[in-house]
């Protein structure tokens, strides 16, 4: 297999003085649909910066597709479509002509250019748009401007900065359709992302980035089996008492008031289990709920460093 | 990958450009129109006059080739360095440089983007000086080669401008306490002759002397300057010029963290 992103010891200093990117390395494979995953000033969006080059590094290398991206320039570009966090398009300009100039700006003769940006405008849900100032458009729709401008030169590579912060749920998922179809089709996806429910929903691999560091690099799944915990708020109908104990070795339970209580599942302990222990100890459940996303814990463990 | 890649990028650029101070054209091309105007008719017309000759020519037949400069030298600076600045404060500017297109290709799409609205203003300029007074040529291929040269200049010096701006306020810095007064005492309005020696030495300092001069030259025959000098400052101040942008433009100065 081709690796798509080769990234070996990347540093950043910015200007001020802070250590953004702390030796940072990261292979990703052609094909792949990569989720890099980070709390805010974690250095995702750096990361991204070096790569299309809006960044310069301090130290390291970086190579797409196995060309180095300083020696060969024009060719890494080519095989990069980037999607940034901000809007970075101008207001006073169409959306078509948004999209023609990037093609002009890779050298695409205009038939092509012509074809490819209704290609890409109606795909996005943009087309009746095409004739529009970028200004007037929603927030869902520059993201989506921003998407096929990056498509218009059919990238093999598509880095998208956290697509879908502040974009409503319905658009969310249509985006994630969207983004799963050109994966299908051989593009190679890197996003980033706080939402963790997109990563998990969309990726097979994924790294996780702290404070320019990366402190997981694994497969979706690996990552998901290493969750032998969940955590449940439970609402009882009869008192519970102090000092109350479950008795079963894999369960705790903490009580929170007279009629909750907060319980842990750890292990090969099955839900039913815990529920016939409540039934022989005549507790009476009257709703459960899941406390937090269970990625969101795993997350939040690995950024404690547990 | 596209064979001419280079050459439709250039295009790109320059068709943005020239689409941009167009649609904006109230903002672009009437201003300085109206202003050159309103020289002809008060200096030119009114108090020219009384003025009589000036350097061995009616006033009028005097200004007109120096306000054609002058507008060429406005027009081809601002142009560049609030587009330029423009893509910068709205992060489009970052569309360009993720894409494969070499440095010099945006600059140079910048410069003739400049160019097309310093020498379009000029020849706006141009057409309302017919109003007022005869033009002739003596020397076509002069006043042509320095009007593109002088344009490029500036153009060029707006880039470099719009490289360090960081808020509006830098980007009329320049053209308010630099370029104006440089044209105001570059001979648009009157001959070095009537200045006292020391004013004149001063005067030779000053590049736009030699291209208002020049030009003037180019125009009426009769000049100030020596051809030959000026032609070799421009030709510097080009190359100096382009250097520097694209020893910025290299280091990313302004545009890469
Ligand atoms: N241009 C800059 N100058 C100085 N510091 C910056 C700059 N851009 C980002 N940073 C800092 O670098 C760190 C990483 O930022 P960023 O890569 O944007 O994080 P993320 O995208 O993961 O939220 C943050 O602490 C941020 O404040
Ligand atoms: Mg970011």
């Amino acid at each position: 297999m081709t690796t798509a992103i080769s990234i070996k010891n990347l540093g950043k200093t910015y200007a001020n003085g802070l250590e953004a990117l702390k030796g940072v390395s990261l292979e990703i494979e052609q094909g792949d649909f990569f989720a890099l995953l980070g709390p805010n000033g974690a250095g995702k969006s750096t990361i991204i910066g070096v790569l299309s080059t809006l960044v310069n590094k301090s130290s390291g290398s970086v190579e797409i597709f196995g060309k180095n991206v300083d020696t060969h320039v024009y060719e890494t570009k080519l095989d990069l479509g980037v999607v940034p966090q901000e809007v970075n398009f101008s207001q006073f300009e169409k959306v078509r002509d948004i999209v023609m100039t990037q093609a002009g700006y890779y050298g695409m003769p205009r038939a092509l250019a012509t074809e490819r940006c209704e290609k890409y405008l109606r795909k996005l849900g943009l087309w009746e748009k095409r004739d529009e100032r970028s200004r007037s458009l929603s927030g869902g729709m520059k993201r989506r401007l921003m998407i096929a401008r990056a498509l218009v030169h059919e990238p093999r590579l598509l880095i998208l900065d956290e697509p879908t912060a502040g974009v409503d749920i319905e658009l969310r998922r249509s985006m994630w359709e969207f983004l799963t179809e050109i994966n299908n089709n051989g593009t190679t996806i890197v996003l980033t992302t706080h939402y963790l429910e997109e990563a998990e929903q969309l990726c097979r691999n994924i790294a996780i980035i702290d404070e320019g560091k990366i402190i997981e690099n694994t497969s979706m799944r690996e990552l998901l089996a290493e969750l032998d915990s969940q955590t449940f708020i439970l609402d009882t109908a009869s008192k519970i008492p102090e000092n109350f104990d479950i008795g079963l070795e894999c369960a705790t339970v903490r009580k929170i008031d007279d009629h909750s209580i907060e319980l842990v599942v750890s292990g090969e302990l099955s839900i039913n289990d815990v529920f016939s222990q409540f039934d022989k100890l005549e507790v009476k459940v009257d709703g459960m709920r899941n406390k937090t996303n269970r990625l969101e814990q795993l997350f939040l463990s690995k950024l404690k460093g547990e | 990958m596209f064979t001419n890649h280079k050459f439709i990028a250039f295009e790109t650029i320059v068709v943005r450009e020239i689409r941009r101070f167009t649609r904006i054209w109230l903002q672009t091309l009437v201003p300085p129109a109206m202003m050159i105007g309103l020289y002809f008719v008060i200096f030119g017309n009114l108090v020219g006059r009384r003025i009589g000759e000036m350097g061995g020519f009616q006033y009028m037949e005097f200004i007109v080739p120096g306000l054609i400069m002058m507008s060429v030298i406005q027009n081809s600076y601002s142009n560049v360095v609030s587009s330029f600045f423009s893509h910068k404060f709205q992060h489009s500017i970052e569309e360009v440089l993720v894409s494969p297109v070499p440095n010099y290709v945006i600059l140079c799409g910048f410069v003739v983007g400049g160019m097309a609205r310093g020498l379009g203003v000029g020849a706006i300029v141009t057409a309302m000086s017919l109003f007022f007074t005869d033009l002739s040529i003596q020397n076509i291929p002069i006043t042509i080669a320095v009007v593109l040269l002088t344009s490029i200049v500036f153009s060029l010096a707006g880039f470099i401008n719009a490289l360090f701006a960081n808020s509006f306020d830098d980007i009329s810095i320049v053209p308010t306490f630099v370029l104006t007064p440089l044209i105001y005492l570059g001979g648009v309005f009157y001959s070095v002759d009537l200045l006292p020696p020391f004013w004149k030495f001063i005067s030779a300092l000053n590049p736009i002397f030699y291209m208002v001069n020049t030009f003037r030259y180019g125009i009426l025959g009769s000049s100030d300057v020596n051809v030959v000098w000026s032609f070799s400052i421009l030709l510097l101040f080009i190359v100096i010029l382009y250097c520097c942008c694209i020893f910025l433009l290299r280091r990313g100065t302004g545009l890469r963290t």
